[in-house]
């Protein structure tokens, strides 16, 4: 390495000075989540409640420290203890009430709160915890956990008193590239082993467990991106089935502090292309590692990047991060900004060296304010330590962004109009080519990428391509953020290796369906994508295999749905978003969607005729050709797929004019069940319209012509004597 | 400016406009001094409205005037942006989240309550000036759908029966006060 790597080393050393000499006297460390999500449940009182217990205690050794948010937003406040030299703890759903326990039973008293531990996995007080890693790395046929269950029951250790765990996806180790060896973590301690015989893992097992001696000889180094993961959340499964490249630092790092970032392997990569052979030459590692934009259109992002610099040689170029994220039901851009902006910024600067930029935008919605303010000190720290700016580490290429804010325009996502956003107009888009790429902002070569797919470039360049084409399928590599929500237990943000399946994501990771209720269907790609059928859940998520059923990979949103959701109120919903949002430029958008929405209001109220679909299904359809831009040609989409995968439910509300699941108001008939009925009279004197009869003490009866559906008879009603039919 | 002035819009006739203030007014300078002040339009609006709750007409005029573009342009991007809104707000925003999570859990049947119990419209504000009623899109906070805010305070898990207990405890308060 040259000079500019060294010069970042030596800047390094600087910027880690601090930090270092704080963690290696704290007896504690205290991981409070600090983001959007997490101060919506409460984690700002946490945290003060805890700064005012530190300082009542006079230590000076306990030290709190933020981090972005994890992700696990069902479970928020979620709060970590590190007791150093011991098993860390997290704790879940954190109230001013329990911060005193935690505080006093295991901060000061070194005692575990069990009730409390996140997942609620944990009654007792493991001596150790094992995670074997790395198995997708690793060509073997042998389950290790349960070998490893067999030797302790040889060494006759109790089983009960280590936890084991598997995480698959994570465990990249650069020292060991053959592909028989396995890896695995302990704690305390966080020493990580490699082996590949049965008599290695029993050693290790004598050894580090039974004798607590670590074995120098077996044991590796990881990745650091694994390695600081896995020990802080290996031993929670909602974590380890996971595989975070995009939020490796999310939940770890203080989004705040480029010290901890830099400690993370932070701006390794930047240094590494800047002393590289050539800008070219990242351009061609990004095109190798197979990245495809993660905004929803899936280009290849080297070939986009590559699309920037032939065919022009205009000295002014930009580069922009689409941080609009539109999808109403999605927020891994605004949890990835929050807990990890400089990774982010880090990638924008890598790619305005490959083409050749010097000023860069990120464009982010108004209604984001957190993210915003962590973009805006992340860049000031960045210019401050000159790794952002004028001639960054004494490479010669300087290089400078601005934040640009939205104004709650869902088309604004939409690159051209973006463009015309930030240039300061209606964000209407036009037509394309040319390409941003040949002709962009202010008419020079622009490229545009979304928040995820810059997280990744640092990724690449630190760990090199072949290891992230690895991950993933043939044509999608890497991994995807998805945005987990509706009718499933463990709500949050997932980040899986493309290919994993819908049922995985949905099951494994999401926990399944709460409530008893049965799965009917899961939504990706937002307002622009559809409904996938439950049949079709053990399809691989990737960006070929989602559209060929009538749905796309999206920005990352996923909406599961159950029995008791409507489909076509569903669609409706979306494509009343999308019509409220078309910028009214297209006439087949502008007009079209309206028309659509018109049909889909008269089937949900009751007045659909069989005809309908066919009108549905053509109009959808001359939308999709012959709209200006993307919005209009994916707003029938979500129609389309119902009208594809849900089609009897569609001719239910028609024909029977009913809605199985109770959803559309117009179409719920409320029915008194005279044997339950016992005559309180409540339902008629709340019924707004009086339109329920009877005398006191006697069934009542409701007037089906006059009732108005308000469903207030079925709320009041003590005795469940008002049923929906 | 005369036709701002003889304007039917009872809240602007009512009060007068307080001046654009100082702060602002360097912000634009400053752009002006530097490249594409223009394409700052969006930036200067997001300031006036977080000074002044809205966009009021004349101070609209006034940023087209200092910026150098046409008033056209301003009032062109005022309009189409759904961020910005051109009345006053009331003295409570309620913020009912629509966003996919929070629908499929129920968030319509919130909005209908409070658009019966309020006889508002999303977008609108109560005729004695109460309350603003409006939309948003995730909050983040799917976990706890459905969910609203009103003036930023997170009401989580709502039920369309909370919505006249919590309306009419926020009106008595503010009557007390
Ligand atoms: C209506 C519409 C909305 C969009 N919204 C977003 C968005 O919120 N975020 C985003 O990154 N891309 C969005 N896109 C895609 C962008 O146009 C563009 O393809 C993307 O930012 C390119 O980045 P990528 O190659 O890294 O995915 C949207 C496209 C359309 C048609
Ligand atoms: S959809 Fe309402 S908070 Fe996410």
């Amino acid at each position: 390495m040259g000079n500019i790597y060294d010069q970042f080393l030596h800047l390094r050393d600087q910027q880690i000075q601090e930090i270092t000499e704080q963690n290696k006297g704290a007896h504690c460390v205290i991981h409070i989540g600090s983001a959007t999500c997490e101060n919506a449940a409460g984690a700002e009182r946490v945290r003060k409640e805890f700064e005012k217990l530190i300082r009542a205690s006079g230590r000076d050794d306990i030290l709190i420290k933020q981090t972005g948010c994890t992700g696990r937003c069902a479970r928020e406040p979620i709060v970590g203890v590190f007791v150093s030299g011991q098993i860390p703890f997290k704790y879940e759903k954190v109230d001013v009430e329990k911060v005193q326990q935690i505080f006093h039973d295991h901060v000061l008293g070194g005692e575990l709160v069990p009730s409390l531990i996140l997942d609620k996995k944990t009654s007792m007080i493991y001596s150790h915890v094992v995670v074997f890693c790395g198995n997708n790395f690793v060509a073997s046929d042998t389950n290790w956990p349960e070998v490893f269950e067999e030797i302790l029951a040889e060494c006759e250790i109790p089983s009960n008193s280590i936890k084991v765990y598997e995480a698959d996806h994570m465990g990249f180790s650069p020292e060991v590239s053959d592909c028989k060896t396995a890896r695995m973590m302990i704690m305390p301690g966080n020493i990580t082993y490699a082996f590949t015989y049965r008599d290695e893992l029993k050693k290790i097992v004598q050894s580090h467990i039974l004798g607590g001696q670590t074995l120098s000889d077996m044991q590796i180094e990881l990745d650091p991106m694994t390695k600081s993961y896995l020990s802080v959340y290996g031993d929670v499964s909602f974590f380890n089935k996971q595989t975070r490249l995009t939020l490796r630092h999310s939940g770890i790092i203080d989004p705040e502090d480029l010290a901890d970032y830099l400690l993370h392997q932070g701006y390794e990569s930047l240094a590494k292309a800047l002393d590289g052979p050539s800008a070219q030459d990242v351009i061609d590692q990004v095109l190798a590692s197979g990245l495809r934009g993660r905004g929803g259109g899936g280009y290849p992002t080297g070939q986009k990047w590559k699309n920037a610099i032939t065919g022009n040689d205009d000295p002014i170029r930009y580069v922009i991060c689409n941080a609009d994220e539109g999808d109403p039901g999605a927020f891994m851009d605004r949890s990835a900004l929050e807990g990890d902006p400089f990774s982010v910024i880090e990638g924008m600067t890598i790619g305005s060296y490959a083409i050749g930029a010097t000023k860069g935008f990120i464009y982010i919605r108004a209604e984001y304010p957190l993210a915003i303010e962590r973009c805006r000190i992340a860049i000031e720290k960045a210019k401050e330590a000159g790794l952002l700016g004028e001639n960054i580490l004494g490479s010669g290429h300087s290089f400078d962004i601005e934040i640009r804010l939205g104004a709650g325009a869902f088309v604004c996502g939409e690159e051209t109009a973006l463009l015309k956003s930030i240039e300061g107009e209606r964000g209407q888009p036009i037509l394309r080519p040319p390409y941003p790429t040949a002709s962009g902002l202010w008419g020079h070569p622009t490229v545009i990428n979304n928040v995820e797919t810059w997280a990744n470039i640092p990724v690449i360049l630190l760990y090199g391509p072949e290891f992230f084409s690895c991950i993933g399928t043939e044509a999608s590599k890497g991994t995807k953020v998805f945005a987990l929500a509706g009718k499933v237990r463990n709500t949050g943000l997932v980040e899986v290796p493309m290919g994993t399946t819908l049922r995985d994501i949905v099951y494994d990771i999401g926990g399944g369906i709460p409530g008893g209720h049965a799965l009917k269907a899961v939504q990706t790609g937002g307002p622009s994508g559809g409904f996938i059928h439950e049949k079709d859940l053990d399809l691989p998520v990737d960006y070929e295999s989602l559209s060929a059923i009538g749905s796309i990979m999206g920005s990352g949103g996923m909406i599961v749905l159950d029995e008791t959701d409507c489909m076509v109120s569903t669609a409706q919903f979306f494509l009343e978003f999308t019509q409220s949002e078309s910028c009214g430029k297209c006439v087949p958008c502008r007009e079209g969607t309206l028309r659509m929405l018109e049909i889909l209001k008269r089937i949900t109220s009751g007045n659909g005729v069989p005809e309908d679909l066919d009108k549905l299904e053509r109009l959808g359809n001359l939308i999709k050709k012959t709209s200006l831009c993307g919005l209009g040609q994916s707003a029938p989409n979500p129609i389309l797929s119902v009208l594809k995968n849900f089609r009897e439910e569609f001719l239910v509300h028609i024909e029977e004019k009913r809605c199985p699941s109770h959803r559309c108001t117009q179409l719920i008939r409320y029915r008194i069940d005279p044997d339950k009925c016992t005559g309180c009279t409540l339902c008629a004197r709340r019924c707004p319209v009086t339109c329920i009869s009877g005398s006191p003490r006697n069934p009542h009866l409701i007037d089906q012509d006059k009732c108005v559906r308000c469903g207030e008879c079925f709320n009041v009603c003590k005795f469940d004597a008002v049923t929906k039919i | 400016m005369g036709k701002n002035e003889n304007s039917t819009c009872s809240h602007c006739d009512m009060q007068e406009v307080a001046p654009l203030p100082s702060e602002i007014i360097e912000f634009i300078e400053d752009c002006l001094k530097g490249e594409r002040p223009e394409s700052q339009l969006i930036a200067v609006l997001h300031k006036v409205q977080l000074h002044y709750g809205y966009l009021p007409r004349p101070i609209l005029d006034d940023v087209a005037q200092r910026l150098q573009v046409p008033t056209s342009v301003v009032s062109g991007v005022a309009s189409f942006y759904h961020f910005f809104r051109l009345t006053p707000k009331g003295k409570y925003t309620i913020s009912v989240c629509m966003g996919t999570a929070c629908f499929v859990k129920g968030a319509d049947k919130i909005l209908e309550a409070i658009e019966s119990q309020l006889g508002i419209e999303i977008g609108e504000t109560t005729g004695d000036g109460f309350f603003t009623l409006e939309q948003s899109r995730c909050l983040g906070v799917c976990a706890l759908a459905p969910v609203m805010t009103i003036n930023g305070k997170v009401y989580s898990r709502v039920t369309p029966t909370q919505i006249p207990e919590i309306l009419n405890k926020l009106r008595e308060e503010s009557i007390a006060e």
